[in-house]
């Protein structure tokens, strides 16, 4: 019985490595890498590591993502004097920062963004080709696009914030840093700068999404793992012919709180609630600036943001001598 | 040897690790709750209200520190003036080259020239200003320590005088010497320009991401306190509407970049301060003037106050201080902001009064002894 509580997967089956499905679109003549088995990566997935398919998607991809890592890289050590130990020591402070706002959309000069518009457009050029990489391969294989677009979603938000936005506010300077820290000063300066973005409805939609998903994930996860017992992890068996482990699981929740999802409709909430958290938080970043500058003002002309009374009660807040014990 | 006890073990199997683990969490449970009980929570706050009720504005604090009192205090001194006598001589008829405290009294006079030792130069003495000649060489103003006393003197005046309502702004503590200098030539504290941080960098790139102390360990610019206390410029970053007509990069338009400078003089001030933002703010609507404490017209005057205080005093004596005393970038002179004074403290020595004994120091003209 104890078998089914363990944080790893303990029953790791090993055969001749899977090659996978090689009947048209010449899918095995770009599959690199001999397959081989890690018991380590079998804890936590598939104990099989490769083949992969790259294609001309995966390896410009490659390429240029690696491009742009090395040039943020490269400038985080030269501003640091080319010292490795500053670095290391200075790593999440350091960022490549985008242009100072005097350059608008013009190009600027290398030390002051230049390199940071290099790096982006390096970056655009890796994430669209994953993209179609994801598209294609599924394509291939067959299946929907639904991991595809799901990526779009990311996408999305990633243009908002490092192109999208910019244009509409006609500077690059608007662009987030590459850095550790520096990208949680600049949210941070982001929502001081426009009123506080709390109070931005879409902020406040991306949240909801952002936590449901967390909730649906550990609901899903739980009830699954609950079930495995009978077999509830062999998904597609269960949706095809529904055993024990399915009803057992929806049983519990319509007990529980009244309603159950499906074995197939608990993945479209996962969906579009994932989805939903970048779409979201992408009209809101656009938004902000461009059509809205001070979301708390906003917030209080249409009413959600409650004025005080007036009446701040200063009489009960107590004093600094008191605090301190030297009345 | 105990073959009984063997054979009644085989013949009686008892799961003996699961009471033992049971009653081991259960019995360190009870032991740590008796104990927090019995001895009290180690690691108890309070917090002062600086807001409406329910709105959490709070400024929290350990206990434990609270119970200790600034050390710093332990170090002041009472030294009552005396009080002038008609027709008495004043320092200034007595003395060579007296352009500060010449309407002074010989005691008080030489009462504050002791005190202002204590205050500054323990160790180093009269010396310090005067040199090591004889009393008749004290007029003179060879050494760059005096000339900046005088002008520090002058400072400390004007703080007590014309920035009251900063300082004090609870109750009358005025400053003096050793408000800033803690027994120390220079006090601790002091900022200096730090230029451009990053290599191979320009423009915003090059003012910010580095471990600073003045940008209290955090990667926002590091030119916040030269440009908000020393050139003046405009802290707030807010539309006023919900709805603006303006680009970045135009004139007068505040940045992204600029609400991260900001960000940098607040971190600054809390960590001086040792407060949090809603000592000040109502943090749902920072620039929101209807909605800010007290304390945010208080600190609003203390940013003028070093405005003044920097352009007026501090940068002036770039020109007689020597080189070692000079910023180690831009070869600047030492310039003061909160933390110069506060050390920390909501209030400087924890709100001490320490102009009581000090009339001189509080007025630029005659002082008062309350006669």
């Amino acid at each position: 019985m104890t078998e089914y509580q363990n944080i790893f997967t303990q029953v790791q089956v090993e055969g001749p490595a899977e090659w996978g499905m090689d009947n048209e679109n010449d899918l095995a003549s770009e599959r690199i890498v001999t397959p081989g088995f890690s018991r380590l990566v079998g804890w936590v997935g598939n104990a099989q590591l490769g083949p992969i398919y790259l294609g001309w998607t995966g390896m410009i991809s490659l390429a240029t993502g690696a491009l742009a890592i090395f040039i943020i890289g490269l400038n985080m050590l030269a501003q640091v004097g080319w010292s490795i130990p500053e670095f290391l020591r200075q790593g999440f402070w350091l960022a490549l920062e985008p242009p100072s706002p005097e350059y608008g959309l013009t190009i600027p000069p290398l030390n002051d963004g230049g390199w940071y518009i290099i790096a982006s457009l390096f970056l655009l050029v890796a994430v669209c080709t994953w993209w179609l990489r994801t598209y294609l391969l599924a394509e291939q294989h067959k299946m929907g696009k639904h991991v595809a677009w799901a990526f779009a979603s990311a996408i999305w938000l990633f243009l908002v914030l490092g192109l999208f936005r910019p244009i509409l506010m006609g500077s690059w300077s608007e662009a987030v840093p590459y850095g550790i820290f520096p990208h949680l000063d600049w949210t941070t300066a982001f929502s001081i700068r426009y009123g506080n973005l709390y109070y931005n409805p879409f902020h406040g939609l991306s949240i909801v999404f952002l936590y449901g998903s967390v909730l649906l994930f550990a609901m899903h996860g739980a009830t699954i793992l609950a079930v495995s017992r009978f077999g509830g992890d062999r998904e597609l068996e269960q949706i095809v012919d529904r055993g024990t482990a399915s009803e057992r699981a929806a049983l519990f929740w319509r007990w529980t709180m009244g309603f159950n999802a499906t074995m197939e409709g608990i993945h479209r909430w996962a969906w579009w609630f994932a989805v939903l958290t970048p779409i979201t938080g992408g009209i809101g970043i656009l938004l902000t600036g461009t059509v809205v500058d001070n979301w708390f003002i906003w917030a209080q002309e249409h009413h959600f943001a409650p004025m005080y009374d007036g009446s701040y009660g200063y009489e009960a807040y107590g004093t600094y001598e008191a605090f301190i014990g030297r009345e | 040897m105990f073959k009984w006890f063997d054979k009644w073990t085989r013949e009686n199997p008892v799961d003996i690790e699961r009471p033992a683990i049971l009653v081991g969490v259960a019995g360190a449970a009870v032991l740590a709750a008796v104990s927090v009980v019995a001895l009290g929570q180690p690691f108890k706050t309070d917090s002062l209200q600086t807001g409406p009720r329910g709105n959490g504005m709070s400024v929290p604090e350990f206990v434990s520190d609270l119970a200790v009192p600034d050390p710093a205090i332990a170090e002041l001194f009472d030294d009552p003036p005396y009080v002038p006598e008609e027709g008495e001589e004043l320092a200034g008829d007595i003395y060579q080259n007296v352009q500060v405290l010449g309407e002074l009294t010989d005691a008080n006079f030489n009462r504050l020239m002791a005190a202002m030792t204590r205050w500054v130069a323990p160790e180093q003495g009269c010396a310090y200003c005067h040199g090591d000649g004889d009393l008749e060489t004290y007029g003179e103003d060879n050494l760059y320590t005096k000339v900046v006393a005088r002008r520090m003197i002058e400072m400390t005046r004007n703080i007590n005088e014309n920035w009251d309502g900063h300082v004090n702004a609870n109750k009358t503590v005025g400053v003096t010497c050793m408000t800033c200098h803690r027994g120390q030539n220079v006090p601790s504290d002091i900022w200096f320009k730090m230029g451009e941080v990053n290599m191979a960098a320009a423009g915003w790139s090059a003012v910010q991401n580095r471990v600073t102390p003045l940008t209290s360990y955090t990667s926002l610019p590091t030119d916040a306190l030269e440009k908000y206390l020393l050139d003046g410029d405009l802290i707030g970053v807010h539309d006023l509407e919900s709805r603006v007509a303006a680009r970045p990069g135009d004139e007068g338009v505040p940045t992204i970049q600029d609400a991260e400078r900001t960000y940098a003089l607040m971190n600054y001030v809390a960590n001086s301060l040792g407060v949090n933002c809603t000592f000040c703010h109502n943090t749902r609507a920072f620039y929101d003037g209807g909605q800010v404490t007290p304390q945010w017209a208080t600190e609003s005057l203390g940013i003028q106050m070093v405005l003044e205080l920097n352009n007026d005093y501090l940068v002036p004596l770039a020109e007689v201080l020597p080189e070692d005393r000079l910023g180690p970038v831009a070869g600047d002179a030492p310039k003061a902001a909160c933390r110069t004074c506060h050390k920390g403290y909501q209030q400087p020595l924890q709100g001490t009064n320490v102009i009581a004994d000090w009339p001189e120091l509080a007025t630029s003209e005659a002082p008062d002894y309350g006669q």
